[in-house]
């Protein structure tokens, strides 16, 4: 590869590539991301190879394989251009057909395009499924049209461009005024001012600074730097140079959790052909400007991507939480001052070069600028990656983008934030999702994890799960995260095992408050979240479950009984052969019955008496009414 | 080194650039609580029991008083019904694993911190630190450690380098706040014995 010295052999080479590229030449793009993977794309890429060599296509279609698309939950996802055809859930078998019919006929293939639940219409282009049609994917649009490992993909597509406006068109003093007054706030969870962070970074004393990519990701719920290091590692290294520029560091460091094998060898691969080309290492650009990078694999903990724990690993110790009275700013990795983004947050970058501060303002709400990515999953129709501005509503991505909530339950509640957010109750669907508003409703961006719920969720139980995963990973250096934590996890257990008392709810506050102010590090002092934002919510429900024993959804299985209504029962014995446990007692024409010594309340029964009998009752907060004497059904017309 | 000047309690107090909360109000005989500090070791932070409000930049903030460091007219205030009223449930947790540790019934007296709030814990340990900060940071023998995150985290002693290293310098010993080393070093002594006497199988 030849190096590129300057700005203008960069723009020579980017229309040497397009201009081998026929734009009207049909292109079968196939989604290779982790999901998609596992759902068979592999196979399906192997087949789409043979079967084009086999219809003798070689020379006329090109095949790209592609990083995440978002809809993971709908793949292995193919797109063919240039009319954006998708289809979805694809198998080897389906390959042929959509070469000899899409590709050759220019037919399309029914069976294989999205169906739109609510109107059973089906769509066959991309931006038309409601899902990707509501968002506005700025950061993360690229990822469905570059092959990640190709950096001439990336460069057709103006990639490095903003590197080189940067380099040779501003000064770092330049660049670091635009990140400013582009507003662009972290998206790693705290949501800090990207630029003043980075001024303090130039400005702290010392020649050897470090700038370093967030890739730890230990939200278990989200994905996006994953898909985004995986689909699209170049921009994410773009952001990188061009920060370090700003702040006059010549290292940086890429922290990847070792669970991301993929993210790992696409960056390597992308780190390696930057250097070839000349656009890493040194006088990139002919500017003078030196900048290398190194990819450093941690092992994947919740608490590795706090900041302090992350620069303790990276320096090879065991990496746990150190306090910051002195900002990792001005002393980070082995004393330096070190600069610390989130994977989103550097791929944000080339963008504000490249269009501009005002652009960028132009999107988002007042405070928080920009799109954000948000891993939307839970009890709703879509599932998957979505990027929207700033500002749009919960209802919006919710309903517009998610398809509203699985099965035609009701919407409860939304979690935010991963494990240590908030939820936020149906009553604020209105609410304009930004940094500052989702701190007010008690919740935080956290890493863009949003998890909805429907009628059928248990908001005590919620909490008691999220303790659960925080119980786990706090790092356990301090007494009140880790004291605290274990005692609100034992309070919220005694109470969705009908132990609760009621002082229990004031205990949880003192607690709660406790580990809020006390605490080392953010891990503690966000952990309350959970149990906060329940209580401020649904209070009721704690209530429910400590005074009268009664779980409202039905979830608590101590709360819970099943009974068979007497008067309803038609004795069609599908429950009974279907208890996992042998509970039910019952036979031809007679009643049946729940031995409920017997039960393990595993909820099969209630799922499969058929809905025109609705036999099964279940009970909570009250008890269950005394076997019938006579079993005998005494046939009712019908 | 420039000299600071602070407020502690309402009082001016001097102190020197790289002190911290903590060193500068015991220079003045403020007392500051401490359960995981010791002169000879690196500041830690994990008991927490030393935070103290501060009012610095025009924001209130708690802090701890072992690693914060002062600045010119910081505002401390060791004592606020908020501090106190944290304190005691911190304390509260503390005596969950260790309800006689002579250490800490004094301060459960001064925040009324009632021994039996929570469930008695199985540990004694509270994870003060010391005893691992001790041996790594002055014996550097690292005969002791800890394993485990979250709340199973513990502290074990490397039987190789214990059978070794401890039994002639024990000096970690008087440190620990609780009864927790004592136990622990007793059961790793039996575990260690070729033929174990009738010790508890664990200290749980
Ligand atoms: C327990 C905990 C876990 C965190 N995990 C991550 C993470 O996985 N990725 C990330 O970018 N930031 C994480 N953060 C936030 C980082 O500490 C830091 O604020 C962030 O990387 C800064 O980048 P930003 O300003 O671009 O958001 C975590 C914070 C805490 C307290
Ligand atoms: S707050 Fe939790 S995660 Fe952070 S240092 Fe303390 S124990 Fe570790
Ligand atoms: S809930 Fe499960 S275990 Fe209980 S009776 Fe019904 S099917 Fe059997
Ligand atoms: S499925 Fe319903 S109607 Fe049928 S035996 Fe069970 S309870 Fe009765
Ligand atoms: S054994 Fe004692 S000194 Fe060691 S960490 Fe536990 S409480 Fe502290
Ligand atoms: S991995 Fe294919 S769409 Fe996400
Ligand atoms: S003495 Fe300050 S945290 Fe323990």
């Amino acid at each position: 590869m030849p190096r590129i010295n300057s700005p203008a052999e960069l723009e020579e080479l980017r229309k040497d590539i397009l201009s081998k590229r026929d734009p009207n030449r049909p292109c079968i793009t196939l989604c290779s991301g982790t999901a998609c993977h596992a759902s068979g794309s592999e196979e399906v890429a192997a087949s789409i190879e043979e079967e084009i060599k086999k219809q003798g296509l070689s020379a006329e279609v090109d095949f790209r394989k592609t990083g995440c698309h978002g809809f993971c939950e709908k793949g292995p996802i193919i797109v063919i251009h240039p009319e954006k055809i998708c289809y979805l859930q694809i198998e080897p078998k389906d390959v042929p057909e959509i070469i000899s019919q899409t590709i050759k006929e220019k037919k399309v293939i029914e069976r294989l395009l999205y169906t739109d639940p609510t109107t059973n219409k089906k769509v066959v282009h991309e931006f038309e499924i409601p899902f990707y049609k509501n968002q506005e994917r700025l950061v993360f649009g690229s990822n469905g049209k570059i092959d990640p490992k190709s950096i001439d993909d990336y460069l057709a597509l103006g990639g490095y461009s903003a590197l080189a406006k940067a380099l040779s068109q501003m000064s770092p003093e330049q660049v670091l005024e635009e990140v400013k007054k582009s507003n662009l706030r972290g998206r790693g969870g705290g949501g800090f001012p990207v630029g003043r962070k980075w001024e303090e970074c130039r400005n702290a004393p010392g020649e050897i600074k470090y700038v370093i990519v967030n890739a730890d990701e230990g939200d278990p719920g989200a994905y996006m730097d994953r898909s985004l290091l995986e689909g699209n590692p170049h921009s994410v290294l773009e952001g990188l140079i061009i920060g370090a520029y700003a702040i006059g560091s010549h290292e940086g460091y890429i922290y990847v959790r070792q669970e991301y094998p993929l993210a790992v060898e696409n960056v390597d691969i992308a780190i390696k052909q930057a250097e070839e080309y000349g656009l890493l290492g040194k006088n990139i650009f002919g500017s003078g400007f030196d900048f290398t990078v190194k990819v450093h694999r941690g092992a994947g903990a919740f608490v590795s991507g706090e900041s302090s724990a992350l620069m303790t690993a990276l320096e090879g110790r065991v990496g746990e939480p150190r306090p910051k009275y002195i900002h990792t700013v001005i002393k980070g990795v082995w004393d330096k001052p070190s600069n610390l983004n989130n994977v989103e947050t550097w791929a944000t970058v080339p963008l504000i070069i490249n269009k501009g501060a005002d652009w960028f303002r132009g999107i988002g709400t007042e405070g928080s600028k920009g799109t954000k990515i948000f891993s939307l999953v839970g009890k709703v129709n879509n599932t998957g990656l979505v990027e929207v501005p700033m500002g749009m509503t919960l209802r919006e991505i919710i309903f517009n983008i998610g398809g509203g909530i699985r099965d035609g339950k009701k919407f409860k509640a939304v979690q935010t934030g991963g494990p240590s957010g908030g939820v936020i109750p149906e009553k604020y669907i209105d609410l304009p999702i930004d940094f500052d508003e989702l701190a007010k409703a008690g919740s935080m961006m956290g890493s863009g994890g949003m998890i909805v719920m429907d009628e059928d969720t248990c908001m005590v139980d919620t909490a008691r799960y999220f303790l659960n995963f925080l119980a786990h990973e706090s790092c356990g250096k301090c007494v009140p995260c880790r004291e605290g934590i274990k005692q609100m996890l034992n309070i919220l257990t005694d109470i969705t095992e009908g132990r609760g008392e009621k002082k229990d709810i004031e205990l949880l506050e003192e607690v709660a408050a406790m580990v809020k102010d006390f605490s080392l590090c953010a891990l503690g002092t966000t952990a309350p979240n959970p149990v906060l934002s329940t209580l401020k919510y649904f209070q009721d429900e704690y209530v429910a479950h400590i005074e009268q024993k009664r779980c409202p959804a039905y979830v608590c299985k101590a709360l819970v009984s099943y009974y068979i209504d007497p008067e309803k029962c038609q004795a069609c014995m599908i429950c009974l052969r279907q208890c996992p446990v042998g509970a039910i007692s019952g036979g031809k024409n007679q009643i049946h019955i729940i031995d409920q010594a017997k039960c393990t309340k595993c909820n099969t029964c209630f799922e499969v008496c058929p809905p025109r009998f609705s036999a099964v009752r279940r009970l909570s907060g009250e008890p269950v009414p005394p076997p019938v004497k006579d079993r005998v059904l005494a046939r009712r017309k019908g | 080194m420039s000299e600071i000047t602070l407020q502690i309690d309402g009082r001016e107090v001097k102190a020197e650039e790289g002190m911290t909360i903590l060193e500068a109000a015991q220079s003045a005989g403020i007392s500051i609580p401490t359960l995981c500090h010791h002169e000879k070791l690196e500041p830690y932070g994990a008991c927490r029991i030393c935070t103290v409000e501060i009012e610095a930049h025009g924001r209130t903030n708690l802090v701890a008083a072992c690693l914060y460091p002062v600045e010119q007219n910081l505002v401390v205030r060791t004592r606020s019904e908020k501090v106190d009223k944290t304190r005691k449930v911190l304390l509260e947790l503390m005596l969950a694993h260790a309800p006689d540790a002579a250490a800490l019934q004094d301060l459960a007296q001064e925040y009324g911190a009632d021994k039996a709030r929570f469930g008695k814990e199985s540990s004694f340990c509270i994870l003060c630190g010391l005893c691992v900060r001790y041996c790594a940071e002055v014996k550097k023998k690292n005969a002791i450690g800890f394993v485990d995150r979250g709340t199973r985290r513990e502290v074990i002693f490397i039987p190789e380098i214990t059978s070794k290293e401890c039994w002639d310098c024990k000096e970690c010993f008087p440190l620990c706040p609780t009864e927790a080393l004592q136990a622990t070093f007793l059961l790793t002594k039996a575990l260690m014995s070729p033929s174990p006497p009738s010790a508890p199988e664990s200290e749980e």
